[in-house]
């Protein structure tokens, strides 16, 4: 469309404006905060980095970081992928696929409560309401106290993230294995192909692209996430991420540290994010 | 069918079954505790309930006039819509003044623009919370007018942190509409702000939407960047601060449990009623944070 030359401007300029203010200008004195000490008013260094990547209560946290990434983001991908296959097949597909993916505007905190709930703790001999506790002990077992117990809490808190995303990994993935071609399939299986090996050796390949995208966004996820944790345990007892423990650092009003936090997070999720990008450009999804 | 693959497709059943349950079990769990007697609630686990599910005497509404009134959470209810609804409207017609500029007008630079707007996709919102917090300090110090720990502190950062995807994902949708459109309003004598309103806005509506419901849901639960501007315990709270507090404090599951539900059923309702424009929001806005 031809205007008079300062008319796109116009429409341009409240939302430029605030990008600029809320995210370019932010950014940048980040970086410059992240080089301060405490109330971002002396000049530290590198002291701020140094201090992530050598206390040893941050070493916890960066592998709690490595652990959800490791464990997170593999069985959410996965398990999404094998119930698009496997419900696609079946007739209550659209009403499975409807629960799954319902955490998905439950989110964290609803969904926190929910399996707060169903972990609920009570002293040996008292009556277990928490579901987990009550089949625990019903098979003889002691209650166990599931998020403090700090051998498995992670674990836990990883349950109820994998609970609220499936739906996510699932939808997409279901959308993009409807869209395969089954002859192919069929091919495979007239060959003699048992399902498992058509699983593996032409669903998985031909679905290559969706799966990698899911799992960049799933990456960049765990790197930012912070709700489902401060939720469950407010990064107690051990459960501390980058993301919350930069929370907790903005609190302290400790801005040099929770800026060096914040950057870290930020140089993580980079590769996977432009990787991502690039991905969602060639499909068009926008 | 084979004995063998009979025994197989059960046991996809099974599995599938399982799976579903899984998902749904809790949450019924949640729903169902909300409505029972606080002594109820600690004798015995809520799927007691089950074996006698129509002996209607044992629920009651008790929990929730406790929360509404007692916890005085009408209020962090409607704090949570004084929030939700500015920060959704506000930032998507604004994306769509900018989008429409960047998907059909002329001018230097709109290529760079529509990069750098891609590009600001990248930003974790994490970047941003110590600068704005300082930014916000320095201007009431300046100007006396409070900032952190205010509603509209609050909407305006969502607003600026919403721009980047919603004038990215509106641009999409604004681009797919057909050049003839634009040509006849031009014929028909339209001016720019007339072929916005009338035309274009109109016809993105559907794309908006999606917009909007992702925007609703995000701000509607989230606690990083809400906790970030208010404090837990703040008169501004909105539910999911409150919940998150009762949360942490210890198991009151009568109050908990009702809370929990009140702060729920608006993405279910939303769930429910626009259930297509839900997913396409959901999938497209997992980019943000």
């Amino acid at each position: 469309m031809r205007t008079r030359p300062w008319v796109p401007w116009l429409y341009l300029t409240p939302g430029l404006l605030l990008m600029i203010v809320f995210l370019v200008y932010p950014a940048i004195n980040n970086f410059i905060i992240s080089f301060h000490g405490r109330l971002a008013r002396e000049f530290v260094g590198l002291a701020n980095y140094e201090y992530i990547f050598t206390d040893d209560r941050m070493i916890g946290v960066l592998g709690n970081q490595v652990l959800w990434l490791l464990l997170y983001v593999p069985i959410v991908v996965l398990l999404g992928v094998v119930l698009a296959v496997l419900l696609d097949r079946v007739r209550y597909e659209r009403i499975s696929k409807g629960l799954i993916f319902m955490p998905m505007g439950i989110q964290a905190v609803g969904a926190g409560i929910v399996w707060k709930f169903v972990y609920a703790y009570a002293p040996k001999g008292e009556e277990q309401i928490g579901l987990f506790n009550a089949i625990t002990t019903s098979l003889g077992g002691n209650p166990i106290a599931w998020l403090i117990e700090r051998s498995i809490n992670d674990f836990m808190i990883i349950i109820v993230a994998i609970w609220i995303w499936t739906g996510f990994s699932l939808v997409f993935s279901s959308a993009a294995y409807k869209a395969l071609p089954r002859d192919v399939r069929e091919a495979a299986r007239i060959d003699g192909a048992n399902e498992w090996q058509v699983f593996w050796r032409v669903t998985i390949p031909m679905m290559r692209i969706p799966i990698m995208t899911i799992t960049f966004t799933m990456i960049a996820f765990a790197l930012k996430l912070f709700d489902e944790i401060w939720v469950m345990t407010g990064g107690n007892f051990g459960t501390h991420i980058l993301s919350t423990k930069m929370f907790e650092s903005v609190k302290a009003t400790n801005y040099g540290r929770a800026s060096a936090i914040a950057v870290v997070i930020l140089m993580a999720i980079i590769p996977a994010i432009i990787y991502n990008i690039r991905l969602y450009r060639q499909r068009g999804v926008f | 069918m084979d004995g063998t693959r009979i025994l197989r497709r059960s046991f996809v059943h099974l599995i599938l079954i399982f799976l579903t349950l899984m998902w749904f079990l809790p949450t019924l769990g949640l729903f169902i505790t909300s409505f029972r007697d606080p002594a109820a609630i600690a004798d015995s686990g809520w799927w007691t309930v089950l074996t006698q599910f129509w002996e209607t005497s044992q629920y009651t509404l008790q929990n929730y006039i406790n929360v509404w009134e007692g916890e005085n959470m009408a209020r962090n209810f409607w704090n949570s819509v004084k929030i939700s609804i500015p920060s959704t409207v506000i930032p998507i017609i604004i994306a769509s003044f900018a989008a429409f500029a960047l998907a059909w007008m002329d001018f230097p630079g709109r290529r760079f623009l529509v990069i750098f707007t891609a590009a600001m996709l990248i930003v974790p919102l994490h970047l941003t919370f110590v600068p704005v917090i300082r930014m916000y300090l320095g201007f009431s110090e300046l100007t006396g007018i409070k900032m952190m720990g205010e509603i509209h502190g609050l909407v305006l950062a969502h607003a600026g942190y919403a721009m980047p995807l919603a004038i990215y994902l509106i641009y999409n949708f604004m681009l797919e509409l057909p050049r003839e459109l634009f040509e006849s309003a031009v014929i028909d004598g339209a001016n720019t702000w007339q072929t916005f309103w009338r035309i274009v806005f109109p016809l993105s509506l559907p794309g908006m939407v999606s917009v909007a419901v992702f925007q609703f849901l995000w701000v509607w639960n989230s606690v990083l960047v809400t906790a970030m501007f208010i404090q837990f315990g703040s008169r501004n709270a909105p539910l999911q601060i409150l919940l998150t507090d009762i949360g942490q404090m210890g198991r009151e599951w009568q109050k908990l449990t009702a809370a929990a539900f009140i702060l729920i059923i608006v993405p279910m309702l939303l769930f429910f009623a626009l259930q297509r424009y839900f997913v396409r929001g959901l999938l497209g806005g997992s980019v943000k944070g």
